[in-house]
């Protein structure tokens, strides 16, 4: 089937709205025509980033506030958003948590939780609103991975695995939508200085959430498939994920 | 055997002079929530932006700075009157992309527009058009200050009227300042109608600012190498908004960037002194009109990013006074631009403008009626200190006082006759907050 997106994407549904690399990428879409739909926990933060996408010039911003590991709402909570929108050109999945991985070696529950953030209710979400996309026979579901799926590190295993999950559940989705007229994007960022990352050392390797929204919309564009945002990081894993296990395994990485 | 020392990374945060170097931690602020602290800092606070002063009243060794840069965000905006609300990290540069195609325009604007909105208010900045618009702060009539006791303070001013009065030109010091309105004007046109008249003497640039007054923006560049009949010679330059209605187009990006130091040898007295030639046989006629962007008109050096790495690892130092017409500004100025020449630090980029009278709600603001001159030149060690302590002593002789956002060296007793109002100030000072400057100039002795 022909490809029915246009570009810019109009009616954007945002989860994870207070996400730093989802407020980038939300600017870059205000355009007169452009209807967001905003989830995220805090109603101040979500107020902040509703007016401010306000202010810049678009036509409509509505808000929800959830939170997303509650999967028994989410359901009812999309079925608002889209009835809201009228119809979803692009749902971005932006809501995460890198967690501590050293309180999670110590105890199951907090990988549980990690899991359960970046895995299950994206999972859930990306479920419900798959099937949806398919009936309207279009839409993009653009959802924020990261080069830590690529391949476990002990500094932050758990965070990877999470994360190759939701890579592995993304790429078998692409695999059924393709003939829907779906695009599903999986979004590798690498380093990106956010709140997420505050407490890190930065090193040249950090990009600004404005450069990786720049690349994030490009690939919606482009209607591709994975996108490592920014592009450097392609070479870099694929040189990483073929280091032969017995000497990766002696590394501090 | 001798210990070996490596050198230590430089600090995270730098002042733009890059002089002094101080470390203190960093807490990034990204939602006006975010303050204060939930775990409170046991050092001293301060908040900071793009960190464009030149000084040290951005820094505070052993302390930790509130980077307010992640307050980035437009809150409203009435497109009938102009009136901006917005957090207070958000750039001038920022506010430009946004008003400018929607025909509004910064009230004030300093050289740079990699400038937040809290630094210009911490700072009340000025620009070209001092001696018709005033300074930054007059045309901020009100802004919220979030105290480390978790008090907020809506600021006019009316409403906590002293506290609106010490956080403009309050160097940060009063609190943190979460979000701000600020009154654009309106335009028609990108384009600034532009006249570039070369002078030569105090006297003549003092009758080209008489003749200017009516114009909104004027300022002068001054060459501070040349002697004897080039003794004070420079360019005038005056503009007025286009009323050519045209497309209002966003600014490009800027492409360059200065991406290492450059070493410090090669800016010496030849190569600034040759500049300065360039410069002044640039314009060939007596005058020159042109229609020019407000881009190269008002940021000539933001199309490079980081020049001031031109200055080499060292940095440079800053000067901006303010001289009164009395006792004798003229007197003044031609000791100050003496003892440049006699010290033979050249300076790069000097600048001389007449303030006018607006006054500032600040209480202590930098600007009052007369003649500033700025200039920044390389740091040499002692050769450099014992210029900015002459230039500190003209400057106290006759009646002037120097511009803490591009201080460093400001003695204390400099500091407390030019602004005697500073005990007053200090009781506003958020107990918790301090900073580089502050604690210079405030020193015993």
């Amino acid at each position: 089937m022909a490809s029915r997106s246009v570009y810019p994407p109009n009616r954007i549904l945002v989860l994870g709205a207070t996400s730093a690399i989802a407020m980038a990428v939300m600017r870059q879409l205000v355009t007169p025509a452009a209807h967001f739909f905003l989830v995220a926990r805090s109603k101040e933060k979500l107020t902040a980033v509703a007016q401010d996408l306000l202010v810049r010039g678009a036509l409509r911003v509505d808000m929800i506030v959830a939170d997303l590991d509650d999967t028994q709402a989410h359901s009812q909570m999309l079925s608002v958003a889209t009835s809201q929108l009228g119809a979803v050109d692009l749902a971005l999945l932006a809501h995460g948590v890198l967690g501590d991985q050293a309180a999670a070696e110590r105890d199951y529950f907090i990988a549980e939780q990690i899991l359960g953030t970046n895995l299950l209710s994206a999972v859930s979400l990306l479920t419900w609103l798959a099937n949806y996309c398919v009936s309207q026979g279009q839409g993009t579901l653009a959802v924020i991975s990261s080069v830590a799926g690529d391949r476990g590190r002990k500094s932050n295993y758990v965070y990877g695995a999470s994360k190759a999950g939701l890579n592995a559940f993304l790429s078998g989705l692409r695999n059924r939508c393709d003939r829907s007229g779906v695009q599903v994007l999986t979004i590798k960022p690498g380093f990106v200085a956010t709140p997420m990352t505050a407490h890190v050392a930065k090193n040249r390797l950090f990009a600004t959430p404005e450069r990786v929204a720049r690349g994030i919309l490009s690939a919606v564009r482009k209607r591709k498939d994975v996108v490592y945002v920014p592009w450097f990081w392609r070479p870099i894993m694929s040189i990483i994920k073929v280091v032969p296990e017995p000497i990766f395994k002696g590394r501090d990485l | 055997m001798p210990v070996k020392t490596t050198s230590p990374a430089p600090p995270a945060f730098e002042s733009w002079g890059r002089y002094p170097k101080h470390r203190a931690d960093i807490v990034p602020l990204y939602w006006t929530s975010d303050f204060p602290l939930h775990a409170p800092s046991s050092s001293a606070m301060l908040p900071v932006g793009m960190g464009r002063s030149y000084g040290d009243s951005c820094l505070l060794d052993g302390g930790t700075l509130l980077d307010a840069r992640g307050l980035d965000r437009f809150i409203a905006f009435d497109s009938a009157t102009g009136l901006l609300r917005a957090e207070a990290g958000v750039t001038l540069a920022e506010i430009l992309d946004f008003a400018v195609p929607r025909g509004w325009f910064l009230p004030v604007t300093p050289g740079t527009k990699f400038v937040t909105v809290g630094g210009a208010i911490a700072n009340d900045i000025h620009g070209k058009n001092h001696h018709v618009a005033g300074t930054f702060g007059c045309h901020v009539p009100r802004f919220e200050l979030v105290r480390s006791n978790g008090q907020k303070y809506e600021c006019t001013a009316t409403q906590n009227q002293s506290l609106y009065e010490a956080t403009i030109g309050g160097l940060g010091l009063t609190g943190l300042i979460t979000w701000a309105e600020v009154q654009l004007r309106p335009i028609v046109s990108r384009k600034i109608k532009y006249e570039g008249i070369k002078f030569v003497g105090i006297d003549e640039f003092v009758a080209l600012s008489r003749a200017a007054q009516h114009l909104e923006y004027t300022v002068a560049w001054i060459d501070c190498v040349s002697t004897g009949k080039n003794f004070a010679r420079g360019i005038f330059m005056q503009g007025d908004h286009s009323e050519q209605p045209e497309d209002l187009k966003p600014s490009g990006k800027p492409k360059l960037t200065l991406p290492v130091d450059l070493p410090a040898f090669l800016m010496n007295k030849a190569s600034i002194g040759a500049f300065n030639a360039l410069y002044y046989a640039k314009q060939y006629s007596k005058r020159k009109n042109a229609l020019v962007d407000f881009e190269p008109f008002f940021y000539p050096l933001d199309s490079v990013h980081h020049w001031n790495r031109a200055y080499g690892k060292q940095g440079l130092l800053q000067f901006q006074c303010v001289l009164p017409w009395e006792p004798d500004f003229q007197q003044g100025i031609i000791q100050v631009l003496k003892a440049i020449t006699a010290s033979g630090l050249a300076s790069f980029l000097a600048v001389i403008k007449v303030f006018g009278d607006v006054r500032s709600p600040g209480m202590m603001s930098f600007p009052a009626p007369g003649i500033t001159l700025a200039l920044d030149f390389p740091v040499r060690g002692e050769r450099s200190f014992d210029l900015t302590e002459k230039l500190g002593n003209i400057t106290a002789e006759f009646g002037g006082k120097m511009y803490p956002a591009k201080d460093a060296r400001m003695a204390p007793r400099h500091f407390q006759q030019f602004y005697p109002q500073w005990q007053e100030f200090a009781r506003y000072i958020d107990p918790a907050f301090s900073s580089a400057f502050w604690q210079r100039v405030t020193a015993l002795g």
